[in-house]
């Protein structure tokens, strides 16, 4: 089969709040796919659901098949929206602590990244500016094997340099048989990235598809489409 | 580069590589960049510049050589018959553009045997 995920009715409600509402979403292998939405639509909810991090309360998630649990995890690299590495960490210490979590992890492609960006390893984490934090995260998760990258907002907040570094270094990891999953609200600097996007709004799907397609059949860039679906503010 | 207008990404790709081979940057034979480093250059999924030497290559623009890569046709009548569809879609474009300033064909004719005279007299 040549889905890498498959989410079938998937609901998932807080307290008083649903967050997701009904999401069913098929994603490829080998494609690279873009969830818009502002914030508070659902899209950290959809990948903490993705990454094993919060159970759904109603629907099915499946990931290379399996559902979300111990063998999905070693086929994902997440990126989250916030730092996960010690303060007194050098990035040496950070290679090493991937190495021994993840099998996959690639010391090699990892240096080579770490070169492209910018840094080194004796830098330690405590003094790198937020650019340069989002650079490291983004290198230790491109440097696992992994069948499903999931980055979530990797240019949120990174000045236009580094920003550049990071859309290189995700066109560069790509390649055929694995999948990225990339959420974002900077539709304008991320757009040409995708081939597929979803929007979200309010835990629901209200639009989704090839992105070309979209584009040839509304006759705007995707950044136009992501106005009209949630107003200028 | 900036895609801003409402084309589809690939189309915009296409017809900037379609603008290098009609004024000669790119000549017949030479070698387009590897999907990988061009989708780099422009910032751009490869799978869309998969695409759009797929396109380019159905219109026999480009072929590709296995193993070698891409290349700009070496047939002189597809390039001159590329630059003559280039040079009617500006016209067109033009001839659009004047008529939304409100200009008939007539006016638009005087117009320009005027700027040619002018030109033409420098």
């Amino acid at each position: 089969m040549s889905n890498i995920v498959e989410i079938n009715n998937l609901t998932k409600k807080y307290a008083n709040k649903t967050a997701l509402d009904n999401v069913n979403l098929n994603i490829e292998r080998g494609k690279v796919v873009g969830i818009l939405g502002p914030n508070g639509s659902g899209k950290t909810t959809l990948i903490k659901i993705l990454t094993g991090l919060l159970r759904q309360t109603s629907g099915e998630v499946l990931i290379d098949g399996n559902k979300v649990g111990v063998k999905t995890k070693s086929a994902v690299s997440y990126l989250p929206d916030r730092n996960f590495l010690y303060k007194w960490m050098r990035i040496e210490d950070a290679s090493h602590m991937y190495k021994d979590f993840y099998t996959d992890f690639d010391e090699a492609k990892f240096n080579e990244l770490l070169a492209f960006m910018n840094l080194n390893r004796s830098m330690k984490i405590d003094s790198l500016s937020k650019g340069m934090h989002e650079k490291l995260n983004l290198a230790l998760v491109l440097s696992r094997n992994a069948k499903l990258y999931i980055l979530d907002e990797p240019i949120a907040g990174v000045d236009p340099v580094a920003r550049d570094q990071i859309l290189d270094a995700i066109i560069n990891n790509y390649n055929e048989d694995s999948s990225m999953i990339i959420t974002t609200h900077l539709v304008r600097d991320m757009e040409s990235m995708f081939d597929e996007v979803v929007f979200l709004k309010d835990g629901q799907i209200v639009l989704t598809g090839n992105a070309e397609a979209l584009r040839e059949e509304k006759a705007k860039q995707i950044e136009e489409i992501y106005k009209e679906i949630f107003g200028e503010g | 580069m900036e895609f801003n207008s409402n084309l589809p990404i690939y189309i915009q790709i296409m017809n900037l590589i379609k603008t290098k081979i009609a004024s000669g940057e790119l000549n017949g034979g030479d070698k387009l960049p590897s999907v990988r480093e061009f989708s780099k250059e422009m910032k751009v999924n490869p799978n869309t510049i998969q695409r759009v030497y797929q396109e380019l290559e159905r219109e026999k623009l480009v072929f590709t050589q296995r193993g070698m890569g891409t290349f700009v046709t070496e047939d002189t009548d597809i390039i001159k018959n590329l630059k003559k569809d280039r040079a009617a879609e500006l016209i067109n474009q033009f001839f659009l553009d004047m008529g939304s300033l409100g200009f008939r064909i007539d006016a638009i004719k005087k117009m320009v045997s005027e700027w040619t005279n002018k030109e033409e007299s420098i």
